[in-house]
């Protein structure tokens, strides 16, 4: 890099003196000779390296524009010369500094690893290398150190701050039990945590592996680019072969070689998806690849998985009404029944129970799972049967109607409530609450602030909740009572309508719909593979704030794309007119060729900046 | 057959990437090479009997980039 601009400097200094002698009217040798060696300079290089890829049989840009000069210095044109030389050599150095900043987006994340881990091992405290740790063992991490490893705290706790994953600095608390992550910043206290995860491994190693990817996963645009440089440049050589023959003009000849390359349609596109994908990343947003860039540009409907993103999917039991047996009992089989079910309100009411009971839950003694409607459990010897209206409808059982009017009272509350029975007697109704989340009022309108033009809800929740969530919320429609093949079924009615989907999920219960839909975006993925390789965009942090950041900057990068494809096309054929109509010549057609370059490649930096606010 | 990942010193211009990708894809022993310009990194998938991985970064050597680290 600094050799290169040695080689520039020096060379422009020749150029300059050249000029100035032939202005102070010196011997013309001087002009000539300075002209020569300046061209010497600024392109041996170049020439050494068209030399080496011409015997491995291929033709490099570089040969062209060796070409060009000596040909120019044959001809008489030292001045030519010199500055084609020059300005491809001046024009590679701002490239590949202005690159090297779109690039560090990457790197600046890649320097977040962690190097060194505290291990305790023959009893005493060790510094290993990060990958060394071995899985289960002991990491101990001190206030203001980095986080060598994915695992749980066992001891301590503290503040730390996730960026490096999330891409929010605002400090989470973790103490005993929970999950950290290898990348983050310990803050202030003490932890010991049990090693799960190591290395490449790790989510952090996850991210790092999938950035890198995602930059070469090449745009459908990119792949059209590509192909018409193909055969672009051997037609222009070509042309140039064929120009002489007609015209007889060798000056016009070597300047169709001079753009014989065409360096901003080459770049257009893969230097705005690095800059895109690079802010992203650095705000705890994976793009998978610049496909999906240019998809999300289609983007006109969002739909939400409710649970997860509109709301936390951390829903509470608000209130237990019972007909019969009393609410600790009733907590106590619902409890028992639901043991070993993972689904959110299972969980609730397993929170329920623990917060409020005495004994520990025990395991039913048989057990079936009616996915979307609910679970039939044997306790101690008792049938018992929890879950909502379909369930029961499938299972025979009538709801009485004094007890279904309850149930439709709390519903339209947006309330979820879920139906007990023992031996086909209703008990009980449990009143869950899964309330939005504070900002998911704001967010249909900042949705359309970039783009959206129609925000729906897609949840299993009934008829009742969806709509006074989707009012509450103000999105333009909802579809309640879904299953997951359901919710697949709503997003291809969607994309029948012509709409282009993207679907926003938490990436666990989802992945079908995720898949369906144009663009898939999980939520709050951080620790959950399985969403990480599903969702075509991830957001890292369980923040509905990153999701229009998400969508704008894909709109914003596609945007980008667009204007750097028809500059650079325009480029392209003004040059070529230009050259043909005598109008541009080697130095010309070199500096035009080396500016347009340029500016693709700041126009493409302007995504660094992108941000929503 | 083998994979290996050679992450090269930062490629300057898209046509460089191209430039490698060709010099490595005729190379004895290659079966195919991937060089992006965006990550300057080199995906290569070659025999491992006819050729070893230092012979690839002498290739590379032939356009003028030296090979930082390999994976």
């Amino acid at each position: 890099m600094k050799k290169k601009l040695k080689i520039v400097i020096i060379s422009g200094i020749l150029i300059i003196l050249a000029w100035l002698s032939n202005f102070l009217n010196y011997n013309p040798l001087i002009f000539k000779t300075a002209m020569v060696i300046a061209a010497v300079i600024a392109g041996y290089q170049v020439a050494i390296s068209a030399y080496n890829t011409l015997k491995m049989k291929v033709i490099s840009i570089n040969l062209l524009v060796t070409i060009a000069a000596v040909g120019a210095v044959i001809i008489g044109e030292y001045w030519e010369a010199a500055a084609v030389t020059f300005l491809f050599a001046f024009g590679s150095y701002l490239e590949s500094r202005t690159t090297a900043k779109a690039r560090n987006a990457i790197r600046n994340l890649m320097d977040l690893a962690p190097n060194l881990a505290t291990v305790i091992r023959d009893g005493k405290e060790k510094e290993i290398a990060a990958e060394e740790v071995e899985i289960e063992e002991e990491v101990i991490v001190r206030p203001g150190e980095k986080i060598p490893v994915d695992g749980t705290v066992i001891k301590g706790e503290s503040e730390i701050n996730q960026a490096a994953i999330t891409g929010e600095s605002v400090p989470v608390r973790k103490e005993k039990g929970d999950e950290v992550f290898s990348g983050t910043i310990n803050q202030n206290g003490y932890l010991e945590i049990k090693t799960e995860k190591v290395g490449d491994d790790t989510t952090f190693g996850k991210i790092i592996e999938l950035v890198e990817e995602a930059q070469e996963e090449k745009a459908p645009t990119q792949k059209l680019m590509e192909r018409f440089s193909k055969y672009y440049t051997p037609g222009i050589i070509l042309l140039s072969v064929i120009s002489y023959f007609i015209s007889g003009s060798i000056r016009l000849s070597l300047t169709l070689l001079v753009i014989g390359c065409p360096g901003a349609l080459v770049i257009s596109t893969p230097i705005s998806i690095v800059a895109g994908i690079g802010n992203g990343a650095k705000n705890g947003i994976l793009i998978k690849g610049g496909e999906y860039l240019e998809k999300s540009g289609e983007i006109d409907l969002l739909a939400f998985d409710k649970t997860g993103t509109l709301s936390k999917g951390e829903a509470e039991v608000d209130q237990i009404i019972t007909y019969a047996k009393s609410e600790s009992e009733v907590l106590r089989l619902a409890a028992a029944a639901e043991f070993n079910s993972e689904h959110h309100l299972a969980r609730a009411i397993k929170n329920k129970a623990e917060a409020e009971l005495k004994e520990s839950v025990k395991s039913p003694v048989s057990f079936e799972t009616h996915t979307g409607k609910g679970v039939t459990a044997r306790i101690d010897g008792r049938e018992i049967m929890i879950g909502n209206s379909r369930l029961f409808k499938e299972q025979g059982i009538k709801i009485p109607e004094k007890i279904e009017r309850k149930k439709n009272k709390l519903e339209k509350q947006g309330r979820t409530v879920v139906v007990v029975s023992e031996a086909e007697k209703i008990i009980a109704l449990i009143s869950i609450a899964d309330r939005p989340r504070e900002n998911a009022y704001q967010i249909a309108e900042k949705l359309k602030r970039v783009g959206i033009k129609k925000i729906v809800m897609l949840t299993g929740d009934n008829e009742r909740i969806a709509e006074s969530v989707a009012e509450e919320l103000n999105l333009d429609g909802y579809k309640a009572e879904l299953l997951p093949e359901d919710k697949v079924k709503a997003v291809e009615e969607y994309q029948k309508e012509g709409y282009k989907v993207a679907m926003v999920g938490d990436g666990i219960n989802d992945t079908p719909s995720l898949v369906t839909a144009d663009i898939g975006i999980a939520m709050g993925a951080a620790g959950t593979d399985a969403a990480i390789d599903t969702a075509d965009i991830t957001l890292m942090a369980d923040n509905l704030d990153k999701l229009p950041y998400a969508v704008g900057l894909s709109k914003a990068a596609n945007r980008n794309i667009k204007q750097n494809v028809a500059f650079a096309v325009l480029v392209v054929f003004a040059l070529l007119a230009g050259v043909l109509g005598q109008k541009v010549f080697l130095a010309s057609g070199m500096l035009v060729h080396e500016l347009s370059v340029l500016i693709v490649i700041f126009n493409a930096m302007r995504l660094l900046r992108y941000s929503t606010e | 057959m083998k994979k290996i990942k050679l992450y090269l010193e930062e490629l300057s211009c898209p046509d460089c990437a191209n430039k490698i990708e060709q010099v490595l894809n005729k190379t004895e022993g290659v079966k195919k090479a991937d060089v992006h310009y965006t990550t300057s990194k080199a995906n290569v998938e070659y025999d491992s009997e006819k050729i070893e991985v230092a012979d690839l970064k002498k290739a590379v050597a032939k356009t003028g980039y030296k090979v930082e680290r390999t994976k």
